[in-house]
Formats: structure tokens, C-alpha cells, sequence
């Protein structure tokens, strides 16, 4: 049992930790020699709300990702979301709640079409969710110049800025949803039929899984976890921004992060834990050079470098695996 | 209790089966009665899974009745049968590798316990499940893709006992067993039986036939030819019942082969599973290879292609010393190899039949043949020669198709095969290496293999033959050799027996198969 409960865990919690822990070791090691700390209140702070927005997106994303599909259109799901829910709060703590439902209903209603593009036209998702995407810069372009509308004053206090001593409550809230979607893969029906769908599709329909149904609710979650990451952010910046969503590259950043986390691009293995492991490398490594103040592009350089190695290192693994 | 279970599990009727106008099944009556496992065979087809997937749901059927368990069905897919009780186990696993036994066996239909899934009744039933089938030892929360090819079957068909299958449909179930792994499979279907399961078993293998089947349907174009009980059935009359002629000589002529020089030879050959290989290649021989799957036979073959070339040892072709280390400096030094895998390996399913057969010599043969590199005038004439040399290739193999435009996946696995092997010999090779040539291909383009294999070895080539079948191993080759743990066991004359190729194949004295 308990050698069994250790398999699953090693099974589902990939290399990822091991490489955040170096690298936060390394990382700690090289600031303080360059004569700065890396865990001070400020940096542990800021890394965690970094954390948290990217987190949202990629732990949806994952979902995705695992019944085989993809979902480009989320970077732009955010920007809108912080939109509807700035603008339908304008600034009262009285439409708090309509304006959190509202951003979550739209981004659900998106999440919604995306799936049917994919299921029911069988249009191939990097295409469906890019068009959709596009779909929405032109709405935004053209309706935004800039920020608009302005959050509730109790949500930025709360969400954007209260915390639990280091930790911020949206770190909170990617744990819990990372926990609640940890729960989902595992033990409910959907998220075996969705890891079965992404496994090998003709399999689980053979089972009798309605594989459309389970990706569609697949890309429903998706979208609503870019929209609770829309939300977040409208908080941190106490408005509605129409290009944030764009400018954090929330959507390749998501996949990055997906993939760091050793859920296979293809679908069918992985899981949400190693997806927060990703985001938070990801973060580590940025708040480790912003130490160092090293120069953007090279940041953006070794970030490439991190995304290919750990892909490398995935590849190599199946590769030992199927050896013939 | 006995009494009252009805005379037959399943009864159809008359059933026909038409697509765009040709009648793929013509009145078909089949009975399977509880507990009895009943045969179909027939040349591919003949209409034997067309007729499976009318039993499961797959399709409906255009005229006749299907009765299960004294009620007559009319099934809307697959899922509507499973829910009746049929269970179907294709030749390829509906298995999800990553996913642990337990998952893949409930999967849609996992058990639940206020609204979640309940992982422990699943583990639990699923031990249960595999217990009524003797699988005590078969660990529920591994991935099914670290099991071996025959528990992942055992999984497999649990599967379809974990929905209450009353009748298991099982098509060409030995087809990716090894002959040690075939033992187990029999010991499961006798054990299903004893559970009153009725079982349709489809299968080209007629020696398993024999051995499992209490009656036997011979299918061919569409049409029930006779049903026969095994027991008072020889294995000449059934041959001739299937193709509809006598095959009194299976096998083709070895006309005075053997003598010819050497053409490759292996001194100390070994790799990661493969140890001090010895062995001597002549010019118009077939060496047979037998041994266990495992063994190190396909080993050998991918060694000797340079795909997992020796890391030790000497290969000399005509005595002069070269290196394999690629499946390309093989093709180049002229050894051709035809793999046991035709759908991963051997085809590229969605391209032609001419692109198919075109591969080989596209990618390396202009320079083999010495011809320099030349204008681009010369090279454009090579290349409509070389097309022009493939169609004639494709034409003397007999490949049927139609047209050289047809996608290759539309093709039957004979037709396939005899594609892949023009690929091959429009490069003149003066190597061929056969990995189970035969494997999921009909008796009729079998004997059309073999004769095509014997015709290369009389031509002069040099044939190294890989087989799990070992009435087709012995009926081939001029000379065998068997592999065991990676090495060559021994070496065996053109008379050998079965019992002396297993005797090496598993290493003990003597031990004759049940």
C-alpha cells in the first residue's frame, strides 16, 4: 500500500522539484556571493505572486494538455477577464461579486467554444484555440488603448495584496486550485476518462468514454482558470489591462511550464503538481537574475535554455524506455 | 442449473452484409454454445472480421438475426454489446500504457463511492478478476506499459470480464505471443470456459485452432463453407476447405541449395543482447532462425541491418571485412532487411504503393550501384528508370492493388508484405533478412511469400529467415539456426524436427509442447 502509494507519487511528482531545488541552491549561492540574499521578504514575496498568475493559467493549461489538446487562446482570455471584471466592478465593492462571475462566465463561454472547435469540427486545436485567440485581440485592439475600468478596492486588498506572512493569498489560491484539480485527474471519472482520451483516443472511446464531452469540460476548466488568473491580476493592478495577458506570454509561458513539469506534450501523462514545480523554476530563475540584474534578454536566453533541457531530459527518459 | 442455460450462447441467422453493392457476408449462420470455444478461419478476407464486428456492434447486418443469451439484439455500436455481454479483444491491445492495470480495466466504467472514483473496489475487483483467471501474481497499480506482450493479454481480457462478458470475441489473440507465451493463453481460455464463457476465437494459426476449438467454421467470400467438429477434422481437409484447393505441397521445393560460397559471416558478434554470435551466410540458402521471442533472433536481424549494430566481433560479406553501423551502410553493402513489424516499420501507411516500394532506393541506391552522380539530366533519367524497375518488381511479386497509387494501408497484410519486399530488392541486395515474413498474413499469401523467398535464395541470394511458426521455419530453410539468451544454441539440419528446435529454443533436453 504504502509502496504503492510511493510509486503513484514519484510517478505523478516529475524531476521537476529536484531541478527547482538546485536551482534555488545554486541561485542562493551565486546571490549571496554576488553579496545579496535571495529569500528576503521582498524577493520570497514577489516570486510567489509571479507564481501565482502564471501558476492559474498553466495548472488549466495542464488539463488541457494531458487529454491531448492545447490552448493558445488563454493569454488573451486573461486580458479580457480583467477587463469584464474591472469594468463591471468600476471601482464598487458592492459588484465584487458580479464581477468575478461575469469574467468567469465569459472565460468559461470561451473555454466552451474553443472545446466544440476542437470536438465538434475536429479542427486541430493549435489552430482552433490560436484563431480563437486572434479572435479576441481584434476585439481587445480595437475596443482598449489602455487600462480601463478599475477593480474593487476590497479585492486588491484581499487578493492582490493581503498575505499569510510571505506567502500572498493568490499563492493560496493556486495551491487550492492546484489541489482541487490534483483531486479532479484523480479521483473522479473525468479525469480518468481525460487522461485516457489524451492516452490514446480510440482506446477510450472503445472503453465507452464520450471523449468529446471530457475534452469540451476539459477546455471549459482551462479557460476558467485563465480567467481566475485574469482576476488576480485585475487586483494587482486595480484595473483592467488589455494587453497583460499578452506582455506575461501567459500562453506559451503556460505550455513551457506544462511541459517542465513533465506532462507529455502529446497527452496522456503528467499532472498539475509538476506544473506548479515548473511554474515555480520558472519564477525562481527570474527572480534569481532579477538579483543579479542581468540583462532582459539574457534572461529570456537561459529561459530557452531551461525549456530545451528539460524537454531533452523527458525525451531522453521515453527514449530508454522504448529501446529496441 | 446446467439445464436451464440455453443450447447457445449466441445463434445467428442469416446474416448478409453488403458495402457499396459487394456482398461481404452472405447468409452466415453461426452458433456458440456456453463454455465452448468456437473457431472462424478463413483467408483474410474472407469476411471473418467483418462478421466479428457484426457480433459486437460495430456494424449492423444487413438481413439475419443475431440472438444472445435467448434474446434477439439489434446493437447500436460497440458500447451497446459490451453493456449486453460480448466482449471483444482486438489484435491490437486497447490498452493505455501509462495507465496502471487496475485504471486501464475500469476504464469507463470505474467503480464510484459518493460521486468519486473509488480506487481501492478498483484495485480490489481487479485482483478478484484476475484471480478467476489464475493471474494471482499480476501487480494491479503497474503501468500496463512495463508488462510483458502476454500479461498485457491477460489484462486485456480481464478488461472484458470486468463487464460480466458473457461471450469473448478473441481476433488473432497469439499473434504478438511467444511460443512459451501461448502455453498461458490456452491455459486462460480453458479457464473462461470452465467459467461458461462462450468464446469466438478467429485465428490464421491452425495448430491453436486444434488445440482450443470444439467446432470450427471455415469462412470464405462471405459465405459459412461448412462448420466441422475439430475432433473429426484433419488439418489437410481444413487447408482445402479454407483455400478451396489442396495444399499438398506447402512448402516450395529446396532444389540443391547450400552449396554456394559464403556470403556473410559473423565472428564473435555482440551487443547489448547479443553474445558471441557465430554463423556462416551462404549464397542460395535460407538459414532458418528460431529461439523464443526475446532470444536475441530479432536481435540478431537488427544487428546484422546495422539498426542495433554489433558493438563486438567481425562481419565480413563476400570475406571482406565491413562495418553496419547503420541501417544505410547496410542497404548500401547490399543487406535488406523486412521487418516483423510491417505496420511500425515496414510501411509508411498513408503513401502510395509506388512511393512505398520507391523508399529503399530512393534514399540509397543510385550510389550503390556505382553510378556516378552525373548531370542533372542523368540523374533524372536514373530516376525514371528506377520507377519503371520498381513497377516491374511490384509486377513479378504479384502485389494486388488498385492501382500503384493506392494507398498502401488499404492493402491487405500479404499484399503489404510483397510490397515491402520489391522496396527491397529494387536494390539488388544480395542479403535478405526475413523477420517473421508470414506474421498476420493469410495461408494463401503465405505460400506466396514462401515461393517468393525460395525464388531469391535459387537466384543466388543469400536469405536469413526469422520465424516463431515452426512448421514454416522447418518447411523453409535449408539450415536453422536457434538463439537462446543471445546466443546461438545450435545448429540444425533441413530435417530437423519441432521437438529439437524447442529443445534448444529453451534449453533443457527435450520438451515437447502440450
Amino acid at each position: 500500500m504504502t509502496a504503492a502509494a510511493l510509486r503513484s507519487a514519484r510517478r505523478s511528482v516529475p524531476g521537476v522539484f529536484v531541478a527547482l531545488a538546485l536551482t534555488l541552491v545554486v541561485g542562493w549561492l551565486v546571490v549571496a556571493i554576488d553579496g545579496g540574499q535571495l529569500f528576503n521578504q521582498s524577493t520570497t514575496v514577489s516570486l510567489l505572486h509571479v507564481a501565482a498568475g502564471l501558476g492559474l493559467v498553466a495548472v488549466g493549461q495542464t488539463l488541457v494538455v494531458l487529454g491531448g489538446s492545447l490552448d493558445l487562446s488563454v493569454a488573451y482570455v486573461v486580458s479580457l477577464s480583467t477587463l469584464v471584471a474591472a469594468e463591471t466592478m468600476n471601482g464598487r465593492d458592492g459588484a465584487l461579486l458580479p464581477g468575478i462571475g461575469l469574467a468567469l462566465a465569459v472565460s468559461a463561454a470561451i473555454g466552451l467554444f474553443n472545446g466544440l472547435l476542437v470536438t465538434r469540427l475536429r479542427i486541430n486545436a493549435f489552430i482552433a484555440t490560436l484563431g480563437v485567440g486572434l479572435l479576441l485581440k481584434g476585439y481587445l485592439d480595437n475596443g482598449y488603448d489602455g487600462p480601463a475600468g478599475s477593480t474593487s478596492p476590497a479585492l486588491v486588498q484581499t487578493l492582490g495584496y493581503q498575505r499569510v506572512g510571505p506567502v500572498p493569498v493568490s499563492f493560496l489560491l493556486l495551491i487550492a486550485v492546484t489541489g482541487a484539480c490534483w483531486f479532479v485527474l484523480s479521483r473522479t471519472r473525468f479525469g480518468h476518462h481525460l487522461v485516457a482520451v489524451g492516452g490514446d483516443p480510440q482506446v477510450a472511446r472503445l472503453s465507452g468514454v464520450r471523449n468529446d464531452r471530457v475534452l469540451v469540460t476539459a477546455h471549459v476548466i482551462c479557460a476558467l482558470c485563465a480567467g481566475l488568473a485574469g482576476i488576480y491580476l485585475a487586483s494587482r493592478l486595480g484595473s483592467g489591462a488589455p494587453r497583460v495577458g499578452t506582455e506575461g506570454l501567459y500562453d506559451l509561458e503556460s505550455i513551457a511550464a506544462v511541459v517542465i513539469g513533465g506532462t507529455a506534450l502529446a497527452g496522456g501523462r503528467g499532472g498539475v503538481i509538476g506544473t506548479v514545480g515548473g511554474v515555480l523554476l520558472l519564477a525562481s530563475i527570474d527572480a534569481i537574475f532579477n538579483q543579479l540584474e542581468v540583462d532582459a534578454f539574457f534572461k529570456q536566453v537561459i529561459r530557452g535554455a531551461v525549456i530545451i533541457v528539460a524537454v531533452a531530459v523527458y525525451a531522453r527518459r521515453t527514449l530508454r524506455k522504448a529501446a529496441w | 442449473m446446467v439445464d436451464r442455460r440455453p443450447a447457445s450462447l449466441l445463434a445467428l441467422r442469416g446474416i448478409s452484409k453488403s458495402f457499396l453493392g459487394t456482398r461481404v457476408l452472405d447468409g452466415v449462420d453461426l452458433d456458440v454454445a456456453p463454455g465452448e470455444v468456437h473457431a472462424v478461419v478463413g483467408e483474410n478476407g474472407a469476411g471473418k472480421s467483418t462478421l466479428m464486428k457484426v457480433v459486437s456492434g460495430g456494424y449492423a447486418p444487413d438481413e439475419g438475426s443475431v440472438e444472445f443469451a435467448g434474446r434477439r439484439c439489434v446493437f447500436a455500436g460497440p458500447r451497446d454489446a459490451q453493456r449486453a455481454g460480448i466482449g471483444i479483444i482486438h489484435q491490437e491491445f486497447n490498452l493505455l500504457p501509462e495507465r496502471t492495470v487496475a485504471e486501464n480495466v475500469f476504464l469507463g466504467h470505474e467503480p464510484l463511492r459518493r460521486g468519486l472514483v473509488d480506487r481501492r473496489q478498483m484495485r480490489a475487483r481487479t485482483e478478484r478478476l484476475l484471480a478467476s483467471v489464475g493471474e494471482r501474481a499480476l501487480p494491479v497499480d503497474t503501468p500496463v506499459g512495463r508488462l510483458g506482450v502476454a500479461q498485457q493479454q491477460v489484462v486485456e481480457i480481464v478488461k472484458a470480464l470486468a463487464l460480466d462478458a458473457r461471450l469473448l470475441i478473441m481476433d488473432e489473440p497469439t499473434a504478438a505471443l511467444a511460443d512459451h507465451e501461448v502455453e498461458l493463453l490456452y491455459r486462460l481460455v480453458r479457464r473462461l470456459q470452465d467459467q461458461g464463457i462462450g468464446l469466438l476465437y478467429v485465428s490464421h494459426r491452425l495448430t491453436e485452432v486444434f488445440d482450443l476449438s470444439s467446432r470450427i467454421t471455415v469462412v470464405k467470400d462471405g459465405r459459412r463453407v461448412d462448420t466441422l467438429r475439430t475432433a473429426d477434422t484433419a488439418a489437410e481437409e481444413l487447408v482445402r476447405l479454407m483455400v478451396g484447393r489442396e495444399m499438398s505441397t506447402l512448402y516450395p521445393d529446396r532444389a540443391g541449395a547450400g552449396d554456394g560460397a559464403v556470403r556473410l559471416a559473423v565472428r564473435g558478434g555482440g551487443n547489448r543482447k547479443l553474445r558471441d554470435v557465430d554463423l556462416q551466410l551462404r549464397a542460395g540458402e535460407v538459414l532458418g532462425v528460431g529461439g523464443l521471442q526475446g532470444s536475441g533472433r530479432s536481435a540478431l536481424a537488427r544487428a546484422l541491418f546495422g539498426a542495433v549494430p554489433f558493438t563486438t566481433g567481425e562481419v565480413t560479406l563476400d570475406g571482406v571485412p565491413v562495418r553496419l553501423r547503420s541501417p544505410r551502410s547496410a542497404t548500401r553493402a547490399g543487406i535488406a532487411y523486412v521487418t516483423e513489424d510491417r505496420k511500425g516499420e515496414g510501411i509508411v501507411a498513408r503513401q502510395s504503393v509506388l512511393d512505398n516500394a520507391l523508399l529503399a532506393v530512393r534514399a540509397v541506391a543510385a550510389n550503390r550501384s556505382g553510378r556516378p552522380a552525373g548531370t542533372a539530366r542523368a540523374a533524372g533519367v536514373a530516376r525514371g528508370g528506377r520507377a519503371a524497375r520498381v513497377r516491374e518488381l511490384l509486377a513479378a511479386v504479384d502485389v494486388r492493388a488498385a492501382g500503384e497509387d493506392q494507398e498502401i494501408r488499404f492493402l491487405s497484410g500479404g499484399n503489404q508484405q510483397k510490397v515491402v519486399l520489391a522496396r527491397w530488392l529494387a536494390v539488388d541486395p544480395v542479403v535478405l533478412l526475413f523477420d517473421e515474413p508470414t506474421r498476420g498474413i493469410d495461408v494463401g499469401a503465405r505460400s506466396a511469400i514462401h515461393h517468393l523467398v525460395r525464388r531469391l535464395a535459387r537466384d543466388g541470394a543469400a536469405v536469413l529467415m526469422i520465424s516463431s511458426d515452426l512448421p514454416e521455419l522447418i518447411g523453409m530453410s535449408d539450415r536453422m539456426i536457434v538463439m537462446r539468451d543471445g546466443r546461438v544454441a545450435g545448429e540444425l539440419p533441413a530435417g530437423a524436427t519441432e521437438p529439437d528446435v524447442l529443445a534448444l529454443a529453451v534449453g533443457t533436453g527435450r520438451e515437447t509442447p502440450a
